[in-house]
């Protein structure tokens, strides 16, 4: 077939833009981490391996306060989410189809389809009434609000393995007189795990690295990590943001990573 | 029996009530029932110190693309309003082609990698998507900037003497929302490529086609879908980008989503600002309908 080694599959220049595609995606990344290790205050002169920007950062109470809000914040609205997300995806999964459904589908991904900047600008208004009605100015506009936009993400794996399961153990488990919670608890959850894991993980990332609608609806003294550091932005650059980004960035990494894992051990 | 039939379904319909009310209250406080007061808003009068003041007006919707002069009352187009609507279209646009140059030769590399790799290369695409988007904006600003690398390294070499201004111009948001959405454009388009029958383009070859004419008449209408497709999931994020422009942008090169964040923060024009964020959700809401009926040919083409 190719006796002249032509090959049908080659196509002139692609792979040099795929090459400098894949090195552009990384490098800004890591020239960002390296210089969070740099001596001097430069991010662009490299003066030497330091972890003065780990320890500035460390120390500095603001910081402190922000990751520890940051922390609160996605745990509580990724359960939130993860656990709404298991009971709605039971409704559309082991109950008959019925009408109604593709709005129940539509109202969860929305959160995906109308742009952040919208929904922010709606909460923000929303929030305001509400904060002046009850005169409450707590965590848990953000932690709602953050649970909202964490449900889609925590939906999709969670569904996709509730769909994806034998039916024939819940139904030997129906057959045996257990009665549907029971089922649930005995046989469906401890094969839905893996995926409740997954997308607990996907929607505490959602949420830790949401900038947009925290910005928004924040009120004072509530900055987040991400909405610290785009405080920031105003003043001089130093690598200490860059030390901050790199902690952000290894625990997305990493729990992204550990999202993939567990929803291609399905298969 | 029919009895038993009714109050069976009546139980399922209760349980099912019961399993989606927690997403439903969630979803409806603080996602789809904040929209509707936006709408209320809009209609509503500014307040002096923010907010609003309860009582009628359309004049919201008025200023989004019209001024009125303050002394003769003539209505004029808003022209500083109309230069961000056309920066948002125009650099959202220009993000769209830029990821279909580099984002199109980078699926079809993965996409004819061997099967076993594929995954790998396609994760390698996804694990900087899913890092944080502010951080991955600092990455371009802090190479772009005066005192970055790109001007230290040009300067260092002697090309230059003088740092290019790159920051705070429309070409930095352009780069910046190009490498934040360029994964966008290529999940799509390879998911149609990894499908193409490459026997197809072996009958091209055969038929004395150059590689050009391959690429333009086999390869490319097969996959069009998945383009169209990537084409809007960039777009549509570029159009309502906040954080990106803001960086990148530095108040300077505003968007639609920096001009509605001024109407809540400095310019205290409530009611402005809602009906602006409407404007935008109804133009993402068209884009999107182009989404579905793109992925909906797609679908229909593998049948």
């Amino acid at each position: 077939m190719s006796e002249r080694g032509f090959d049908i599959r080659r196509q002139t220049g692609f792979n040099t833009i795929a090459v400098f595609c894949f090195v552009m995606l990384y490098l800004p990344i890591i020239l960002l981490v390296v210089y969070s290790f740099n001596a001097g205050t430069s991010i662009a002169i490299w003066e030497g391996f330091s972890w003065r920007w780990y320890v500035s950062a460390w120390d500095n109470e603001k910081v402190q306060a922000a990751t520890f809000r940051s922390l609160i914040i996605a745990c509580a609205a990724s359960m939130i989410a993860t656990s709404a997300a298991v009971l709605a995806a039971l409704a559309t999964t082991r109950t008959r189809p019925w009408r109604g459904q593709m709005l129940v589908f539509a109202l969860v991904n929305q959160p995906l389809m109308v742009p952040e900047i919208v929904t922010a600008v709606a909460l923000l208004i929303f929030f305001a009434i509400i904060k002046v009605a009850t005169g409450y100015t707590g965590l848990w506009y953000l932690i709602v609000a953050h649970a909202a936009f964490c449900i889609p993400f925590a939906y999709m794996p969670i569904r996709a393995r509730l769909q994806g399961m034998d039916l024939s153990l819940e139904q030997a488990g129906a057959d045996l007189y257990g009665t549907p919670f029971k089922v649930f608890c005995r046989v469906t959850l401890p094969q839905l795990w893996p995926a409740i894991l997954a997308g607990s993980m996907l929607s505490f990332v959602i949420s830790l690295d949401d900038v947009v609608i925290t910005e928004f609806v924040k009120s004072a003294g509530q900055d987040t990590l991400p909405t610290y550091m785009l405080g920031q932005l105003r003043r001089v650059i130093t690598p200490e943001i860059n030390a901050i980004s790199t902690v952000l960035l290894a625990i997305s990494i990493l729990m992204v990573s550990g999202f993939f894992l567990l929803s291609r051990s399905k298969k | 029996m029919s009895d038993l039939s009714a109050n069976f379904q009546r139980r399922e319909r209760r349980l099912r009530f019961l399993l989606l009310s927690p997403v439903m209250l969630i979803l409806l406080f603080a996602a789809s029932g904040p929209l509707i007061i936006v709408l209320i808003y809009s209609f509503l009068t500014p307040g002096a110190y923010g907010n609003v003041e309860w009582s009628f007006s359309i004049d919201a919707w008025f200023n989004v693309i019209l001024k009125r002069d303050i002394f003769t009352g003539e209505l004029s187009f808003a022209d500083a309003h109309l230069t961000v609507f056309w920066r948002s279209i125009k650099l959202s646009l220009m993000t769209a082609i830029l990821a279909f140059l580099l984002g199109f030769p980078t699926a079809y590399f993965i996409a004819t990698r061997p099967r076993r790799y594929r995954d790998v290369w396609m994760l390698l695409i996804m694990i900087p998507f899913w890092t944080n988007l502010l951080i991955r904006t600092f990455a371009i600003m802090e190479l772009i900037r005066n005192e970055g690398t790109v001007n230290t390294l040009l300067m260092a070499a002697g090309i230059i003497d003088q740092p290019i201004q790159m920051l705070y111009t429309e070409f930095a948001i352009l780069m910046g929302m190009a490498y934040v959405y360029l994964p966008l454009m290529i999940l799509p388009v390879y998911a149609s490529m990894e499908r193409l029958d490459f026997s197809l383009v072996e009958a091209g070859y055969d038929l004395y086609a150059t590689r050009w004419q391959v690429l333009r008449k086999v390869i490319f209408p097969l996959v069009k879908p998945g383009v169209v497709a990537g084409s809007i999931l960039v777009f549509v994020p570029c159009l309502g980008a906040y954080v990106t422009p803001r960086v990148l942008g530095g108040g300077r090169q505003l968007m639609l989503g920096n001009l509605i964040e001024l109407q809540f923060g400095q310019l205290r024009n409530w009611p402005l600002g809602a009906a602006l964020s409407l404007t935008l959700l109804a133009i993402v809401m068209v884009a999107l309908i182009f989404y579905v009926r793109a992925i909906g040919r797609e679908g229909a083409s593998n049948v």
